[in-house]
């Protein structure tokens, strides 16, 4: 239950949870039986068939989300947005509840490629979408441009709002919204920093939109 | 006696003061890090708050309906919440602890803030729980809420001291009255300021779970140990019956300092359903669990001469306070000491309202009260046609007026000319509302920035592998001010290994206390103990060296040992040298390990330690200063401002790393324009509720508001901080902010604003001014 | 949030049949304003129908002007080069609103029903005769520095806040709507917007299980010389604190036709028809201007804390008519 207590033999870096990219499910979900992840991981080539539900539905239902590129089913009731399913059942915490409003833009997140607030998407009207979280951004231990940007020029403090701002400043650079300084300020006003890491995240995004390859 | 340096030097190719990106940078950017929320836990269970509509009322709860809810576990009130063994306003509560709130919601049926936490829902998931909140049944008897200082029933007081009695509440130096009476330049003025929110992104969040006797808490805060020692004497255990840890911490600034009664009632609600309870403040109850900054007014009466020298400054502050205690931000100390003044007085008035307490908030009074003294100073630099740098170095303090001691270092000097070169203050207008750019009018203006160093104490634990690794370890925390990171380099530096060799690790009361983060300690603290502890690891090295008959320096003195890189030789014959692995293995030790004590501000004493006429120790007056230059744009017509450009300059002992520490510095620029141009919580005067209790109503500067900043240091190097010479940068780079921009807004407009946000209401009319 | 029913509506008539059934269903589109009045308990609907699947697609142009189909997201047509061309106000609009996320996610249709900010009203601890009729409104003798100063009664002065609705109520907008019975009719969306009066609660004519299909804006030079202008506490990620939107047709430095309306400071979005009136006709001059800023502003009731709200829509508003006139 404990995290790693002190261990005499351990060295390099400081902890680090390895990120959880989706794929993974070894952990241990709640105690009760009624809700959140279901048994039976689906084949991959069901995400295909993924179709709208249409019947109506009340109380928790089951219900397929492709996130980060594999499916995942899982139990729950309609009124589970997005957010907390990634958060409380899938145990993919990158993405963060600042305001739980769409006031903040921690918890930024990519559905069909273009960013949202998660916190303000019901989980269930997502099925049949790609999600894609601060997870799914590396490619194994390589880190995704933005995320590399970021380490670079310090983006962030205290790292609350870092997965948001990057999945934000993802589709930033897509969008082409990066022409120059206040075009880029403008289009990342919906990710809110407290520690007050603007400037650097503006460098950062600069890097990445000068190179061309903040574009997946 | 051995000849261990009690000052850090830099050896040859270190890294301190590099800029290092953070070692735990990897870890944020992929999402791997876990905040205190993020632990799945198995059998986690969701509370969550049911909170009082009413500020001023008793309480009778239907629980009936919530319980009966889907998932729902338990519904606690006042009547079934499992008891403390002892409350905040007990009698016989614990020395030593020093709850921030003197009640404990759910102790009886009274409610007497709004929002305040009437009951606690948990079940199986976080949707249950929170609408099982909602069917809470609450009947109120109602009394008229006091709303703060301002309400025609409030009562003002003079209060002994403030600040939980570490302020007197009167203070009076030389002969401020006459002093004024005969100055030639008198100048009065009222100053007041919103309320203001910490808002960190990541809300409170309290993970709790018992095993026995034993409670864990994964919490988020900035002080483990006054966590554990809260929760230890709330529910009458050891200390080491508890366990807090905080792995990443989504920001603070103050409000997570104290351990709050979210944080009991979590642990509180764990023990009653014998489960993992996970609580999360929402934002909304972010404005009513954690503290603000009060809401306060200063009159500021300054006397001065024809030539712009302070005579005298009298200084009266009156802010609201709480039910229960006499919290007020101390914002006369910088008023007190920034310049040299002979007369000076300064006294706090409060009055009790329906309110939370205050907190300490990113620089607790110094940014209030550098708000008051350099708008007034600006002012009269205008008035008697001084630049505003000039009217400072007239005023330049060369000890602290205060305590009339030294200082051990100051480079304020430094700070104001590096700062104006940046800016280009010499191409300025010295007029106001004469620079325009095209329908904006432009201005330019500056303000001192300064923040004490206070005494503080901690540990660290080194622990040295034969294989040259190490592991250091302190409990203190990381805010997001980069402890992780510059630890690992100062680790690497007193131990003479790579940075990729040292893991540093903190956050868990399981490891060495260190300080709480907060008053911009914990850098220059834990720095501090890991030097020392790294030098008695060293002497132990030696000591079995001078041992061991195989070792070149076998029976060598302790003094003429030296360490460099790792390597211990005789400082006279250099060739006589052995790597300390060497000797770690023929003494068949894997490793070594020594704990350090650091010190920091007053009781340190340092290599370069002088005594007074009476041979005593002599000690120093130790605060950071600094400049800030700011230009704004303001637009008369809409009221609108923005700030188009901003330098800081700051001098602050020795930088860890010039990376972090200028990020550290334009968070703190951001805060204070943040509180300089938009930041108000609104409190309904007849209900004493807030009415814009989130981050669409409480303005936080968003990316937009924001240009790009020039942050310089000035080197300093003081040997009367701590042994590494760090005096602490979390609030410095706020201190003054709001002034700067005012005064910006000032020379742009002509038009002074004195309360605090300056929103377009209040500079609307300003076309008309000029 | 309640433990809601859901379903995904595959036509119209699966959307208003839910409707029929069941009187506390609502609809959602982007879900940026209705689960947000969710979680803080201020609505409780029993069902939720997913109309996102519905064809109301399409940002076209027409023999007459603009089509935007009402499921169209904010961020679409914001920066559609036809609306940014040819009707920029209603581009600005919706590009000045909220935040790159919530453009994404809302529709057209939904920003349009967008609820006030007012915090009495989103905060149930709060009585609020648009919450709960009867109860009273504390913003009166409250904090009402963002409350409205037009269209106010003794009921209610929460502002509606929206942008979109600002820009397309002073360019003619029309809304194009389906009944629960599959019944079609358009309502010129100067009529759609309700002041409180004595019933706070209705805000719109919107009747209960009726969609919103599609917008349509008449194609005219003051449509393609139109703007908005936004005045905030901040420059990004707020709602206004006065907004103007402009149309100015001249000819000849002479007036042929002007539109004004202004968001933020009535109760609906606020058409300022006299203030258009007094332009016919006249130079394009900065009195003229400032004259019928005046008038757009006649009958203004400010209240404790809004009174600068007066001065700044009058200035927010001559500024956007110099924009536009160049």
């Amino acid at each position: 239950m404990h995290p790693d207590t002190f261990d005499p033999t351990a060295g390099g870096p400081p902890p680090e949870q390895r990120p959880d990219d989706g794929s993974r499910r070894t952990f241990i979900k709640q105690a009760s039986g009624i809700l959140g992840l279901a048994v039976a991981p689906p084949f991959i080539s069901q995400a295909e068939k993924l179709a709208a539900y249409t019947g109506k539905v009340e109380g928790a239902t089951e219900m397929k989300l492709k996130v980060n590129g594999s499916i995942r089913t899982l139990r729950l009731e309609p009124r589970v947005t997005l957010l907390d399913a990634l958060r409380e059942n899938l145990n993919l915490t990158g993405s963060k509840k600042g305001c739980d409003q769409g006031q903040c833009g921690a918890c930024t997140v990519l559905v069909d490629g273009r960013r949202v607030n998660s916190c303000l998407t019901l989980a269930i009207t997502t099925q049949g979408k790609e999600i894609t979280t601060i997870e799914g951004l590396a490619k194994g231990e390589e880190l995704h441009p933005m995320q590399a940007a970021f380490l670079k020029h310090d983006g962030f403090q205290c790292g609350y709002c870092t997965p948001g701002q990057i999945c934000s400043a993802v589709a930033c650079v897509q969008e082409g919204h990066t022409k120059n300084d206040a075009e880029i300020r403008e289009w990342m006003s919906g990710n809110l920093c407290r520690c007050g890491a603007y400037p650097n995240i503006v460098a950062a995004i600069k890097e990445v939109a000068g190179k061309g390859d903040g574009k997946s | 006696m051995s000849s261990e340096p009690k000052f850090f030097e830099q050896p040859a190719g270190g890294v301190v003061g590099k800029p290092m990106d953070r070692v735990d940078g990897r870890a944020k950017v992929t999402g791997a890090a876990r905040y205190s929320a993020e632990f799945a836990l198995p059998g986690l269970t969701y509370a969550v708050l049911v909170t009082s509509a009413m500020a001023n009322a008793k309480v009778s709860l239907d629980t009936t309906q919530a319980e009966k809810a889907p998932g729902v576990l338990a519904v606690y009130t006042h009547l079934n919440i499992p008891p403390l063994a002892v409350l905040p306003n007990s009698p016989d509560k614990p020395k030593g602890w020093s709850p921030p709130m003197k009640y404990m919601p759910l102790s009886n049926n009274e409610v007497q803030y709004a929002n305040q936490p009437i009951a606690v829902v948990i079940a199986d998931a976080l949707e249950r729980a929170q609408h099982a909140a909602t069917l809470v049944k609450v009947s109120y008897q109602a009394a008229e809420p006091i709303a703060s200082f301002e309400d025609p029933k409030a009562k003002l007081f003079d209060p002994q001291a403030i600040q939980d009695g570490k302020t007197a509440g009167h203070t009076v130096r030389g002969n401020p009255k006459e002093a004024l009476a005969q100055s030639a330049v008198q100048h009065k003025a009222t100053y007041t300021h919103a309320i203001n929110h910490h808002n960190p992104l990541e809300p409170a969040a309290t993970t709790a779970f018992w095993e026995g006797n034993r409670l864990t808490v994964y919490d988020a805060t900035q002080g483990i140990t006054r966590t554990q020692t809260s929760l230890a004497a709330t529910f009458g255990l050891a200390r080491e019956q508890v366990r807090v840890i905080t792995q990443y911490l989504g920001g603070g600034f103050g409000c997570k300092g104290s351990c709050w009664p979210h944080t009991v009632l979590a642990a509180q609600v764990a023990r009653g359903v014998g489960r993992p309870v996970k609580l999360v403040l929402t934002r909304p109850q972010m404005f009513t669990s954690v503290g603000h900054r009060e809401d306060q007014t200063q009159t500021l009466q300054v006397g001065a001469t024809k030539e712009g020298k302070l005579t005298a400054l009298i200084h009266e502050k009156t802010s609201t306070t709480s039910p229960w205690d006499n919290y007020a931000e101390s914002n006369s100390k910088i008023i007190g000491m920034l310049y040299a003044c002979p007369n000076f007085e300064a006294s706090y008035q409060l009055a009790r309202a329906n309110v939370m307490p205050s907190t300490f908030m990113r620089a607790p009074g110094e940014a209030p009260g550098s708000f008051a003294i350099e708008s007034s100073l600006d002012d009269i630099a205008y008035q008697l046609g001084i630049d505003p740098i000039e009217i400072r170095l007239r005023n330049y303090a060369e000890k602290d007026s205060n305590d009339g001691k030294a200082w051990s270092s100051k480079s304020l000097k430094e700070c104001y000319a590096r700062g104006a070169e940046l800016f280009g203050w010499s191409k300025r207008n010295p007029k106001p509302g004469q620079t325009r750019d095209g329908r904006y009018l432009v201005g330019m203006g500056m303000a001192t920035a300064s923040y004490p160093v206070h005494s503080s104490q901690g540990t660290a634990r080194v622990r040295l592998f034969a294989d040259g690794r190490a592991v250091v370890q302190s409990g203190a925390t990381d805010l997001g001010t980069g402890t992780y990171t510059v630890m690992t380099q100062t680790s690497a530096d007193v131990l003479g290994l790579p940075p990729d060799r040292i893991r540093f690790e903190l956050g868990d009361t399981t490891l060495p206390t260190a300080p709480n983060s907060g008053g911009s300690v914990a850098a220059g603290t834990v720095s501090s103990s890991i030097f020392v502890a790294a030098q008695d690891v060293w002497r132990k090295v030696k000591e079995l060296a001078r041992a061991d008959s195989k070792s070149p320096l076998y029976r060598a003195k302790m003094d003429d040992i030296i360490v460099e890189g790792g390597t211990l030789m005789l400082k006279k014959d250099r060739s006589k040298a052995e790597p300390f692995a060497a000797i770690l293995e023929r003494a068949r030790l894997t490793d070594i390990e020594s704990t350090g004590m650091g010190r920091y501000g007053a009781g340190f004493e340092g290599d370069d330690k002088t005594t007074d006429q009476n041979s005593q120790p002599k000690t120093y007056s130790m605060h950071s200063f600094g400049a800030h230059f700011c230009e704004v744009r303001v637009d008369p017509e809409l009221g609108t401002v923005r700030v188009t450009r901003w330098v800081g300059v700051h001098g602050a002992g020795r930088i860890l790393n010039a990376k972090t520490a200028r990020s550290q510095m334009i968070g703190g620029a951001i805060f204070g324009i943040g509180a300089a141009l938009m930041e108000a919580t609104e409190r309904d005067q007849n209900f004493a509720r807030y009415v814009n209790a989130d981050l669409a109503g409480y303005h936080v500067p968003v990316q937009a508001d924001i240009p790009d900043m020039t942050i310089e240091f000035v080197d300093e190097k003081d040997p009367y901080i701590n042994a590494m010479g760090v005096k602490g940068i979390g609030e410095l780079g706020m201190v003054g902010v709001a002034a700067a921009v005012a005064n910006a807004v000032y020379h742009a407009t002509g038009k002074r604003i004195r309360s605090l946000p300056i929103t377009p209401d209040k500079l609307l009319g300003t076309a008309a001014t000029v | 949030m309640n433990n809601f029913a859901f379903q995904t509506a595959a036509s119209a008539k699966q959307a208003t049949g839910a409707f029929r059934d069941d009187k506390q269903a609502a609809y959602l589109a982007g879900g940026t304003t209705l689960l947000d009045l969710m979680k803080l308990n201020v609505l409780q609907p029993s069902q939720l129908v997913d109309i996102n699947s519905l064809p109301y697609r399409g940002i076209t142009e027409t023999p007459d002007g603009l089509r935007i189909g009402a499921m169209e997201r904010m961020s679409d047509v914001g920066e559609n080069a036809l609306v940014m061309q040819q009707y920029p106000a209603i581009s600005e609009s919706l590009l000045l609103a909220a935040s790159p996320q919530l453009r994404n996610m809302a529709s057209i249709g939904g920003n349009l029903l967008q609820r006030t900010r007012c915090g009495y009203f989103r905060d149930t601890a709060f009585p609020c005769n648009k919450r709960q009729p009867g109860s009273g409104c504390p913003a009166i003798n409250g904090e009402n520095r963002n409350h409205a100063i037009l269209g106010t009664s003794d009921q209610c002065i929460a502002t509606y806040p929206g942008d979109l609705a600002v820009a397309l109520i002073a360019l003619d907008a029309v809304l194009h709507l389906e009944s629960a019975k599959g019944k079609a009719r358009r309502v010129p969306l100067l009529d759609f917007y309700l002041t409180p009066g004595n019933t706070p609660q209705r805000e719109t004519t919107l009747e209960p299980g009726e969609l919103i299909t599609a917008v349509t804006v008449p194609a005219a030079e003051h449509a393609r010389k139109s703007k908005y202008l936004k005045v905030r506490d901040r420059a990004s990620y707020a709602f206004a604190l006065v907004s103007a939107a402009v149309g100015l047709d001249v000819q000849g430095g002479t007036i042929r036709s002007a539109r004004v309306a202004l968001g933020s400071v009535g109760t609906k979005p606020w058409r300022a028809q006299a203030a258009e009136q007094l332009l016919v006709g006249k130079a394009a001059t900065e009195a003229n201007f400032r004259a019928a800023a005046a008038l757009a502003l006649q009958g203004a009731r400010p209240h404790k804390h809004n009174a600068f709200k007066v001065e700044l829509a009058q200035n927010t508003l001559v500024r956007a008519l110099q924009d536009v006139a160049g």
